[in-house]
């Protein structure tokens, strides 16, 4: 199905989105990847504040290339997800809402999205030129020393991304290709 | 013995850089845009159609077609004939990668130390494969690799006993681990024989190879043929979303190998399969 979301995004309006949807966000949403991960989890463990409220909050996993004149961001498309999955349950637990990246999340990832109410959406990989037009403003917020992995605060325009694995416990990943070769088969 | 200078290499690397990240080779577009036109997933074609459209825009506006601008892996075949001039050639390649990288707007994504993960910030070392051969021509092959596909290649140690279902096991092994993490459909390169860093090696030449020949011996071909049309029956298809393109192309290299062993490695590259090639 089809639907639009604003971004930041209440956890009722999680609830409601399902493994195959096909989503459009507009919004605020936040840049973080491996590095920027790992500091953010360290800086939690020892009681600290995380860099930006995590509370509804959506991080889309990518380290764009660099913007040339006159353009908000460079190539901006998903990273692969599982690196993260080390650090996302604990961002969950303080709030996180939604993860933009693709490929398979781990077990212990997807049991904490069913328990803290957190959405995994899959970016198209490798159609970064396409994907950075959707992306309007774009502003370091911390962690500058670490360049593309810094994080980055972007306002987005109907970013195209697909719900693969929803707070029910579905999972596209293992259900579409499923589904595909059954078709096929009944064709 | 011809001399070529290596402030020619310097602003070749650098140019090959920055057109390997912003525009594929014909025989990769066009696989992709009939790849889009076949797929029979309704979800898997949208996907393909955003890679075509993807491709266009990379082009026209010169944003790089994916945001991992990739390692650069660059292969170097000297003539035996040929004097370099200037400053050692390495230091040239990299000098060519570090400019490249900087005025392309390309991503900078070494980290220095493995351990310590401190980034390089100009892309540098590259990672370069260095091949004596005749004549007096200096050939140069940029294949800016990213690691998210790089991260799903393996390499078995199989035994000769394995034999060809032995590979293709692998093959469809190494493919179905891979999944939705390296950014299907991708382009499976294998690499059989030689030892165990040799069929690494192979399987990431076999990568740059045209993706519309196949291998030049008979029997490696049919497995190269054999393998596409099972990877592609096994409904991964783009994104890992489901559908019938899993796989572009399988193109496998060899080389003679030992009594005891048949090394295999499988080096996956997602739909971005850059490479740029030129003689000098």
């Amino acid at each position: 199905m089809e639907k639009h979301i604003q971004a930041p995004i209440t956890k009722e309006e999680v609830e409601k989105l399902q493994a195959g949807d096909y989503v459009y966000i507009t919004g605020t949403i936040y840049t973080a990847r491996d590095a920027a991960h790992k500091r953010m989890y360290e800086a939690m463990l020892e009681g600290q504040e995380p860099p930006f409220e995590l509370t509804n909050n959506i991080i889309y996993y990518l380290g764009p290339t660099p913007a040339r004149e006159g353009q908000v961001i460079g190539s901006a498309g998903p990273t692969t997800s599982s690196r993260m999955d080390k650090y996302a349950p604990l961002l969950m637990e303080h709030g996180l809402a939604g993860m933009i990246g693709k490929g398979k999340r781990s077990a212990e990832v997807l049991q904490t999205m069913q328990k803290e109410t957190c959405v995994y959406f899959a970016a198209v990989g490798g159609a970064g030129a396409l994907l950075s037009k959707c992306i309007k403003a774009a502003e370091v917020i911390a962690y500058e020393d670490l360049g593309t992995e810094a994080i980055r605060k972007l306002k987005v325009e109907n970013l195209p991304v697909i719900v693969v694995a929803d707070t029910a416990g579905n999972n596209m990943y293992e259900t579409a290709v499923e589904k595909y070769l059954k078709d096929i088969v009944y064709k | 013995m011809r001399t070529i200078h290596t402030d020619t290499i310097i602003q070749n690397i650098k140019e090959m850089c920055i057109e390997a990240n912003l525009q594929l080779s014909p025989d990769m577009e066009s696989v992709i845009h009939n790849a889009s036109r076949e797929e029979d997933s309704t979800l898997g074609k949208q996907i393909l159609g955003q890679l075509c459209e993807n491709m266009q825009i990379a082009k026209e506006d010169s944003i790089p077609i994916c945001q991992d601008t990739g390692m650069a892996i660059v292969f170097v075949k000297i003539g035996q004939d040929v004097h370099i001039e200037g400053m050692p050639i390495t230091e040239a390649i990299n000098e060519g990668v570090r400019q490249g990288y900087e005025e392309g707007y390309l991503r900078k994504s070494v980290v220095r130390d493995p351990l310590i993960r401190e980034n390089t910030k100009d892309n540098t070392p590259a990672i370069i494969h260095y091949d004596i051969v005749p004549g007096e021509q200096l050939e140069l092959m940029v294949a800016p690799k990213g690691f998210g596909s790089e991260n799903m290649s393996r390499v078995f140690m199989l035994k000769p006993a394995d034999g060809v279902e032995g590979v293709k096991a692998s093959v469809l092994q190494a493919v179905k681990d891979a999944g939705p993490n390296a950014c299907p459909p991708m382009v499976v390169g294998v690499g059989l024989g030689g030892d165990f860093e040799k069929s690494a090696i192979l399987a990431k030449t076999a990568l740059t190879r045209n993706i519309n020949e196949g291998s030049t011996l008979p029997h490696i071909r049919a497995i190269e043929e054999e393998l596409l049309k099972e990877i592609n029956q096994l409904g991964i298809g783009p994104g890992g979303l489901g559908g019938k393109t899993t796989a572009l192309a399988v193109n496998i290299e060899t080389y003679p190998t030992h009594i005891a062993g048949m090394p295999l490695a499988v080096n996956i590259c997602c739909h971005v399969n850059r490479h740029a090639k030129r003689i000098l």
